[in-house]
C-alpha cells in the first residue's frame, strides 16, 4: 500500500518548495524578492542589505507558521515568518488555500452568468467585481457607450455603496485585530445596515449578480431614496463615533503610528494599487485619474497619508467612507428616470411581462439564457477602482458565448505581496495589524 | 487592424486600447524603453493558451503561437495604459522575466508558471503558487480538462 502511495505521489509534477527555506540556503536573489529588486533601492538601503548578510554564521532565528487559520488572517492565507526573538526578519505569503479554479470557471460559463462567477471572488465587495466584469464585457460588444444614463447612475450609486460596507467591515475587522473588540461589533452593525439595502434592491446581501451586460437586473424598489438617506443619516454620527473611541485614542495610535511603513517607490515597484499606495503620499484614484461611468461629474477629494504607514492606511479607509456619503449623495440629486438596461435585444432578455403574451418573447428568453450572446472576437483589459485597489478584468474572446480567457487582476493578490516589505523589522504584533491594514481578501487572492 | 509602429514594435489599436506586439527575443529591452516613457507600473501580467483557436485576428508581421503573455503597463503621469501581448512557441515555453525592471511581476510570473507552465528565466523564486506543489499539469491550458462530478439522478436504471 504504502509503495502504490509513493509512486503516486512521485508521479506528481513537483514544482519546488513553495515555503520559506532556511536562512543557511539563502540565495542573494531570495533577499532582493524579498526587499524588491536592487535597483529601485536607494544606495543606502542596499548598503544596509550587505549587513544584513554579514552574519551567517549565528543562526539564532526561528521560521514559524502563521495561519493558514489564525484567525487574524483573514480567512487562509499562510504566512511563514523568520523571526529572531520578536522581530520579524522575513516573510513569505503562502497562498492557494481558497483556489476554487474561478478564471477556468468563467470559461465555461456564458458572459450571461459570468456575473455569478466574479462576483464571489472579492466577496466583501462584489459589486465591484460584477461592475468591472460587465464593463469589459460591454467594451467588446461595443455597446460601452449605449448603456442607459439610470444604470450608470445606479452602477455609481451601488458601487459606492458597496465601498462604505466594505470599509465598514475593514473598521471592524482592524479593530478586532488591534484588540478594540468593541469596535468589531460597530462596525459589522453598520455593514450590516448597507447590506440590508443591498438585499432590498438585489435580493441578496451578498453575491448579487446585480450589475449584468447591458445595465441592472432590475430597477431601483419603491422608497430607495428614503433607504439611502437613512443609511447616511445613521453612518455621519457613527463615524464620528469611531473617531473618538480610535483615531485619537493613544493606545490605538501607538499600535498602528509607524507600523508596516511602504515607500513610494516600493508600492509602485511591487504594483501595489488603492490605499497602499495612496499611503504613501501619492494621489492616485482610478476614479479621479481615469474616471469611468460618470465620476468626472461629481466632486469628490482623493484621500492620501503621508507617512505610508498602518495608520494612514486606516484614516484614509474612514476618510473614504465619508467620500463615499459625499458620493451617494450627489448620485441621489443627480438620478435619473429611464431604462435601467439597455434595449438591445441582443444582451437583454424580454421584461417579464411580455413573456406571458408572446411566444417569440418567451422562445427569445430561453435562448439568451441558456445560450447567452455571442460577443465579437477581440480581447480588453477594463480597470476601476475597488475598495481594495484596482481591480482589472482581461478578457479574451473567440467570438462565442463564453470568455475565451477570462482573468481578473485582483487588488488583494498584488498587495499581498506587499507584505514582506512593510514587516521587515517589525514585531510580530504588528504582523498582525499590518496583515489587517493591507486587509486582503483571500476568496480573491486565490480566486 | 489599423497599426503604428513603437520601439520597432507593432502597435496596434483594441477597442481603443494600445496595444504593442513584441517579439520575445526583445521583451525585456523594450519594457525597459517603456519604462523611461514613463510606463513605470506593470498592473498585471498573466498569459493566453491559444491552442483551440488559433486563427485570431493578428497584424500581418506577427506569427501566431500557442501562448501569449499578455503585460499590462500604466503610466501615472501620462495616464495612459499600455498592453503587451507577446507570442510564446510551444516547443519552447519560456521567457525572461520581468522581476529585475518590475519587482511586482513576482507573484504574477509565478501564477502563470503554475497556470500555463510557461518559465521565466531569471525568476527568483519560480515555484507554484496557487496549486499544490505535487499538482499534476497546469490547469488553465486548454487541453486540461475542467473535470466534473457526475450527476446521479434518484431512481434512475443505472
Amino acid at each position: 500500500m504504502s509503495d502504490l502511495l509513493s509512486t503516486v505521489v512521485s508521479a506528481g509534477t513537483f514544482e519546488g518548495n513553495q515555503e520559506l527555506r532556511s536562512r543557511s540556503e539563502l540565495t542573494a536573489k531570495e533577499v532582493m524578492r524579498e526587499v524588491g529588486a536592487v535597483l529601485r533601492m536607494s544606495e543606502a538601503d542596499v548598503a544596509l542589505l550587505a549587513e544584513v548578510e554579514a552574519d551567517p554564521g549565528e543562526d539564532q532565528t526561528m521560521i514559524i507558521n502563521m495561519g493558514p487559520q489564525h484567525p487574524s488572517t483573514h480567512g487562509v492565507l499562510r504566512l511563514m515568518l523568520e523571526l529572531k526573538g520578536e522581530t520579524v526578519l522575513r516573510c513569505k505569503p503562502i497562498i492557494g488555500y481558497l483556489h476554487t479554479g474561478m478564471e477556468k470557471t468563467g470559461e465555461s460559463l456564458t458572459f450571461m452568468q459570468g456575473g455569478t462567477n466574479v462576483t464571489r471572488m472579492d466577496y466583501a465587495s462584489p459589486l465591484n467585481n460584477e461592475l468591472v466584469f460587465s464593463m469589459a464585457t460591454e467594451k467588446l460588444l461595443g455597446i460601452d457607450g449605449d448603456i442607459p444614463e439610470r444604470a450608470v447612475w445606479m452602477r455609481m450609486l451601488l458601487s459606492e455603496m458597496n465601498r462604505m460596507s466594505s470599509h465598514l467591515l475593514f473598521m471592524a475587522s482592524n479593530g478586532m485585530d488591534i484588540g478594540a473588540v468593541s469596535m468589531m461589533l460597530y462596525g459589522w452593525r453598520e455593514r450590516e445596515e448597507v447590506l440590508r439595502f443591498f438585499q432590498k434592491v438585489t435580493g441578496l446581501r451578498m453575491n448579487h449578480n446585480f450589475i449584468r451586460p447591458g445595465g441592472v437586473a432590475a430597477d431601483l424598489p419603491a422608497g430607495w431614496r428614503d433607504d439611502v438617506l437613512e443609511i447616511l443619516e445613521m453612518l455621519g454620527p457613527r463615524l464620528d463615533e469611531y473617531d473618538t473611541l480610535m483615531t485619537g485614542q493613544p493606545i490605538w495610535r501607538e499600535r498602528l503610528q509607524g507600523v508596516g511603513v511602504i515607500t513610494q517607490q516600493e508600492a509602485i515597484a511591487l504594483g501595489a494599487t488603492g490605499r497602499i499606495l495612496r499611503s504613501t503620499g501619492l494621489a492616485w484614484d482610478l476614479r479621479r485619474d481615469m474616471p469611468y461611468l460618470h465620476y468626472n461629474e461629481i466632486d469628490f477629494d482623493v484621500i492620501v497619508g503621508s507617512y505610508g504607514d498602518a495608520f494612514d492606511r486606516y484614516a484614509i479607509r474612514l476618510a473614504e467612507i465619508r467620500e463615499s456619503m459625499r458620493i451617494v449623495r450627489q448620485v441621489l440629486d443627480k438620478m435619473p428616470g429611464g431604462d435601467f438596461r439597455i434595449q438591445n435585444k441582443k444582451v437583454t432578455p424580454p421584461p417579464r411581462a411580455r413573456i406571458d403574451e408572446s411566444m417569440e418573447a418567451l422562445i427569445h428568453h430561453f435562448k439568451i439564457f441558456t445560450e447567452g450572446f455571442k460577443v465579437p472576437e477581440g480581447e480588453v483589459y477594463v480597470a476601476i477602482e475597488s475598495p481594495r485597489g484596482e481591480i482589472g478584468c482581461y478578457i479574451a474572446s473567440d467570438g462565442s458565448a463564453t470568455p475565451y480567457r477570462m482573468h481578473v487582476r485582483a487588488p488583494s493578490f498584488v498587495n499581498v505581496q506587499a507584505l514582506p516589505h512593510m514587516m521587515r523589522g517589525g514585531l510580530v504584533a504588528d504582523a498582525v495589524a499590518v496583515i489587517s491594514s493591507v486587509d486582503p481578501v483571500l476568496g480573491e487572492v486565490d480566486r | 487592424m489599423t497599426t503604428d509602429v513603437l520601439h520597432d514594435c507593432v502597435l496596434g489599436q483594441s477597442h481603443g486600447q494600445q496595444v504593442l506586439f513584441v517579439p520575445k527575443d526583445r521583451y525585456i529591452a523594450t519594457l525597459r524603453k517603456l519604462i523611461d516613457d514613463s510606463y513605470t507600473m506593470c498592473v498585471d501580467l498573466t498569459a493566453v493558451d491559444f491552442l483551440t483557436h488559433p486563427g485570431r485576428t493578428l497584424p500581418e508581421a506577427i506569427a501566431p503561437e500557442r501562448f501569449e503573455i499578455v503585460v499590462n503597463l500604466l503610466s501615472m503621469r501620462d495616464r495612459t495604459r499600455m498592453r503587451l501581448r507577446t507570442q510564446v512557441s510551444e516547443a519552447d515555453a519560456s521567457i525572461d522575466s520581468a522581476f529585475d525592471l518590475y519587482p511586482g511581476t513576482e507573484a504574477m510570473e509565478r501564477e502563470v508558471f503554475d497556470m500555463f507552465g510557461i518559465t521565466f528565466n531569471g525568476h527568483p523564486d519560480l515555484t507554484r503558487i496557487l496549486m499544490p506543489e505535487d499538482w499534476d499539469g497546469h490547469p488553465l491550458r486548454k487541453d486540461y480538462s475542467q473535470g466534473r462530478i457526475p450527476v446521479q439522478f434518484k431512481g434512475s436504471a443505472s
